[in-house]
């Protein structure tokens, strides 16, 4: 089971890759940078040599006041750059494609919906029934698909050992793939600028084996608390995980929020109220007079909507 | 009542009175911001009595003399970097000693990124280029002002007013928290109704109109008012590089002044073009924000061009290699900055097929920008290198800017970009190409230029030393941020939990110190500069060997700049006349000279655009109504005003342009060698060659 005393070290960044997304990321990273220094070591090198050669006080090259054009030279110098730009771009094109975010990674992904608030996440798993406020448990080699939206400004999921960010914005989804091959604690956050509480917008990401797994997913299947609109609205407000246990009545509860679904289509109820309604300063979560008693979400609708792939 | 008078504006507003209702850490650093207005104001006001001269400061804001405004152009800049520069070191220092929380308050902290990111941009950077610009290109073309001196003077005076607004909300209200590209939601009615993001909007969009306006002036000038002779193909860099800075405001500026004025209809009468409901969009901003803000990364790094290449040729006595080359290349960066803006969100959701082709047209940009400094190399080779403190800006700019390419190149990489957009290594990033590219263009361009304005040099040693703090502050400050980027940090962040980034953040907040004492460099530099002017003085007008027609003239440069406006055959015109002797032949006839007269029409625009703007931010309707209605009734009624201009007679030019001639003919110059000694008074001997 998930441990919170373990001292495994968490990954914090694609340095540690915890996936085969940041794994080529990072051996992506390392060929844009030899590449490009094939242009710029020339520069780096030459610079010095030409400074020490042709100083006033004593030079030693001869001084050619006229000399400005050389076809030979110019060749070299734009072909230099064309040419590490074309490998660059070849390279880039391909992993552009490779490690597009929206392409699954797997059979069947486990689908987790994701809601982006001020200044916490809550990861809704629709097939298992349940929510977790601030920690993403994935199991381990299996392709995960986020489908994300915000209930407030747009924020940035980013888990960097593992994929990368992709935007969450209000009214509209957006999609991130990814697979976790290693076990392991990685560490999630927001990377978009959302206010006071933006630097503690962080979540913990858990790749943990099947049993693991299930054994997560029966334990928050049992949590007495639900995720209503009511209590949706209460977690809409301002503040991190923790700070929104009072509200909620768990203050003494260790560990992230838990909570049974008690309606299978909050995600699209909250993509809705964009559509449906007009948003006042107590409606619109993240203004300061928001009012969760004065902001209810939309019955969902039958109908998809625009912009909508669910 | 009250309200209809002061709208939103209430006692509480006032940043001092704040800080005595509840003193911490926070408010004392805003209030003593805000107090060292009123306290520098006053001194001013007591310092202009005592020395008598405010009949000297109107002639200053009246001028529409190219060279004044340049310089009121780059004072304003100067004080402007000082906010800028000690925003930088409140961030750092708060950074590192940020573990679980610095000193600065979060949303202190917050308007600190967003008023430094405004201001360096905004009103650091821009207003520094154009003085640059104003000054240099009149000279470098042989003209005698620009083809719209009154607009020009109107351009000052709106960057002026959005300068009035920006430093206005340190004492009075808040300025926005919402970064300086101010994406909605966060920046919207709902979420953010305070005067924050008002303040941002105006102060950027009235701005922004005096920059368009820049943008056509100097197009039209430089198209219209080179001298005869003076091809395309003969321009000097510098001018070429202000062109394609020109035309680029000019398309570059709008959609800037649409986005905001459609966030500003968001935000004043309840329009929904970026809200998250009723069918409004923040994707359209942040594509409007970038189609100006791509852009405005050359507006700003491609004069910065233009005087790496004065100083690679002048400084190394040889001509530029590979001109057309480099004006090609120049070109091509231009055009294709307008091709890229959708790199600064890859992360957004489009497909990869956008993000492939937006990723290779910003490896494109890498082409020409390399092909630059290779020719800039190239350039020293095979020319006698003298260190003065313009060819340390170009070291160091070959060096650091390299860097800052290669993380470019890396950044243009939409699958790096998903890991590092929004990191620090991204603030390391555009930092390590706007202060080594931009900033010490700038810097550099300023010792050049400084004594064909003022008529003496600036201290070579404080500027040398000046050069290598900005450098060395520079990679302490920014280089550590790379790291700790690819560590995962993110940017605009208060504080941090993770101990490992503890180290980087001290070396990074020690950097900001000595990018402070850089600061405090410059202004030591001047003064010590002015106090020893005596023995600085360059009257003959051509210090450094110079080799563009604005050595031409006497320093400092008289308010015709040219008695008679010179012929150009080739480039170099200026280098080319003096290697023939005939620099300074006597001229037969002089003729009267026309000037544009001083005008208060663009003083009065400023104070109209600045009541308009801060009617607009505290809802005093009666004084944005009124300060509109008085902007139009300004301009109409200048419009049927004849234009009236002063008559400088054949002779008193012709005794100024003789005595100096006949002086420059008679006396010895220098060679290099006493370059920066007393014994240079601007007259350039041809240098003794050793050869090896």
């Amino acid at each position: 089971m998930i441990d919170p005393t373990t001292n495994l070290a968490i990954a914090e960044s694609f340095l540690q890759p915890m996936g085969p997304v940041a794994a080529e990321q990072l051996r992506h990273l390392k060929t844009v940078t030899l590449l490009t220094l094939i242009a710029v070591v020339p520069v780096l090198v030459s610079m010095p040599w030409i400074l020490w050669r042709y100083r006033r006080s004593k030079p030693t090259g001869e001084y050619r006041p006229n000399w400005e054009s050389n076809l030979a030279l110019e060749w070299l110098m734009w072909g230099v750059p064309i040419v590490v730009v074309a490998l660059i771009g070849v390279s880039l094109t391909i992993m552009t494609f490779r490690l597009d975010p929206y392409k699954e990674l797997g059979k069947d992904p486990l689908q987790v919906q994701v809601i982006g608030l001020d200044w916490k996440w809550i990861f809704i798993y629709p097939n298992e029934g349940v929510a977790l406020v601030d920690e993403l448990v994935v199991p381990e080699g299996r392709a995960v698909e986020l489908t994300l939206t915000t209930d407030t400004v747009m924020q940035s999921l980013q888990i960097s050992a593992i994929v990368g960010q992709i935007y969450a914005m209000p009214a509209m989804t957006t999609k991130l793939n990814f697979l976790a091959v290693k076990p392991g604690e990685a560490q999630g956050m927001n990377s978009q600028f959302t206010g006071n509480g933006f630097w503690k917008q962080k979540f913990q990401v858990y790749s943990v084996s099947k049993e693991e797994y299930a054994a997560r997913m029966k334990k928050a299947q049992s949590s007495d608390l639900s995720l209503t609109a009511d209590t949706y609205a209460i977690l809409a407000m301002q503040g991190t995980s923790e700070e929104a246990k009072k509200p909620l009545a768990i203050e003494n509860r260790k560990g992230p929020i838990e909570m049974v679904l008690d309606d299978s289509k909050i995600f699209q109820r909250v993509l809705a109220r964009y559509m449906l309604e007009d948003m006042t300063p107590e409606s619109q979560p993240g203004s300061p007079s928001y009012d969760p008693k004065k902001s209810s979400l939309p019955p969902a609708s039958d109908k998809p909507m625009m912009g909508m792939e669910m | 009542m009250l309200d209809a008078i002061f709208g939103r504006l209430t006692w509480d507003s006032i940043i001092l009175v704040q800080a005595v209702e509840q003193p911490n850490v926070n408010t004392f650093i805003t209030a003593s911001a805000a107090a060292m207005m009123p306290i520098g104001g006053v001194m001013i006001v007591a310092l202009l009595t005592w020395m008598r001269w405010w009949k000297p400061l109107f002639e200053w804001l009246t001028s529409v003399d190219h060279k004044k405004i340049g310089t009121m152009y780059i004072i304003f800049a100067v004080i402007m970097l000082f906010r800028g520069v000690v925003e930088g070191i409140l961030m750092r220092t708060n950074q590192a000693v940020g573990l679980n929380g610095g000193f600065l308050s979060s949303d202190h902290f917050n308007q600190l990124f967003t008023t430094h990111g405004t201001n360096m941009i905004f009103f650091v950077a821009m207003p520094f280029l154009f003085g640059l610009i104003n000054i240099v290109v009149p000279l470098q073309i042989g003209a005698r002002d620009v083809a719209f001196p009154r607009l020009n003077q109107i351009s000052l005076g709106l960057t002026a007013a959005g300068g009035f607004l920006f430093m206005i909300s340190l004492m009075i209200g808040e300025f926005s928290t919402g970064g300086w590209t101010g994406y909605p939601s966060f920046t919207g009615r709902l979420v953010n109704p305070g005067v924050g993001p008002d303040y941002y909007i105006l102060a950027i969009a009235i701005s922004g109109i005096g920059s368009t306006l820049t943008g056509v002036n100097f197009s039209v000038t430089i198209y219209k008012l080179r001298t005869a002779g003076m091809s395309f193909m003969r321009m000097p860099l510098f001018t070429w590089t202000a062109l394609c800075t020109s035309i680029l405001l000019i398309f570059a500026m709008p959609p800037l002044t649409a986005c905001c004025a459609m966030l500003g209809l968001d935000r004043f009468l309840g329009f929904h073009f970026f809200t998250n409901d009723m069918g409004g969009n923040l994707m359209n901003f942040i594509n409007l924000f970038w189609m100006f803000g791509h852009p405005e990364v050359y507006i700003l790094v491609l004069p910065a061009f233009g005087v790496m290449s004065e100083i690679a040729s002048t400084y190394s006595g040889k001509r530029l290699y590979g001109y057309t080359s480099i004006v090609a290349a120049t070109m091509c960066i231009a055009v294709l900055s307008f091709t890229v803006w959708l790199h600064h969100f890859f992360t957004m959701g489009q497909s990869a097929t956008v993000n492939a082709a937006f990723g290779v047209a910003t490896l494109l940009i890498a082409i020409p920008t390399g092909v630059k400094i290779y020719d800039w190399l190239a350039t020293l080779w095979g020319g006698r290198i003298r260190f003065t403190a313009p060819m340390i800006y170009l070291c160091g700019f070959f060096v650091l800017f390299t860097i800052g390419g290669l993380s470019g190149v890396i950044l243009a990489s939409p699958t790096l970009d998903y890991q590092l957009h929004n990191s620090q290594f991204l603030v390391a990033h555009f930092h390590n190409v706007i202060i080594p590219g931009v900033l010490f263009g700038i810097l550099a361009g300023i010792h050049i230029w400084f004594p064909k304005i003022y008529g003496f040099r600036l201290m070579e040693s404080l500027s040398r030393i000046t050069a290598f703090l900005w450098a060395i502050g520079f990679i302490l400050a920014f280089m550590p941020l790379y790291q700790t980027g690819l560590m995962g940090m993110t940017r605009r962040t208060v504080a941090y939990a993770d101990p490992e980034l503890v180290p980087w953040m001290i070396v990074s907040g020690i950097g900001s110190l000595i990018l402070g004492c850089a600061f405090l460099s410059i202004l030591l530099t001047i003064f010590v500069s002015v106090l020893n002017r005596k023995k600085l003085m360059v009257p003959f007008g051509d210090p450094w060997d110079g080799r563009s027609l604005e050595w031409a003239t006497p320093a400092p440069t008289p308010e015709w700049n040219f008695a008679v406006l010179p012929k150009v055959e080739c480039r170099d015109a200026f280098h080319d006349a003096k290697a023939k002797g005939t620099a300074y032949q006597p001229i037969e006839k002089y003729d009267d000279i026309e000037m544009p007269a001083n005008t208060y029409y663009g003083f009065i625009i400023m104070m109209m655009a600045s009541g308009l703007g801060f009617g607009l931010v505290w809802h005093m309707w009666w004084l944005a109504i009124a300060s509109l209605l008085g902007a139009i009734a300004t301009a109409i009624i200048y419009a049927f005003l004849p234009q009236k201009h002063n008559i400088i007679p054949a002779a008193e030019v012709r005794e100024i342009d003789e005595a100096w001639r006949r002086a420059a003919r008679e006396g010895r110059g220098v060679t290099r060698d006493d370059e920066c000694n007393a014994a240079n008074q601007g007259l350039a001997r041809p240098d003794n060659i050793t050869n090896p």
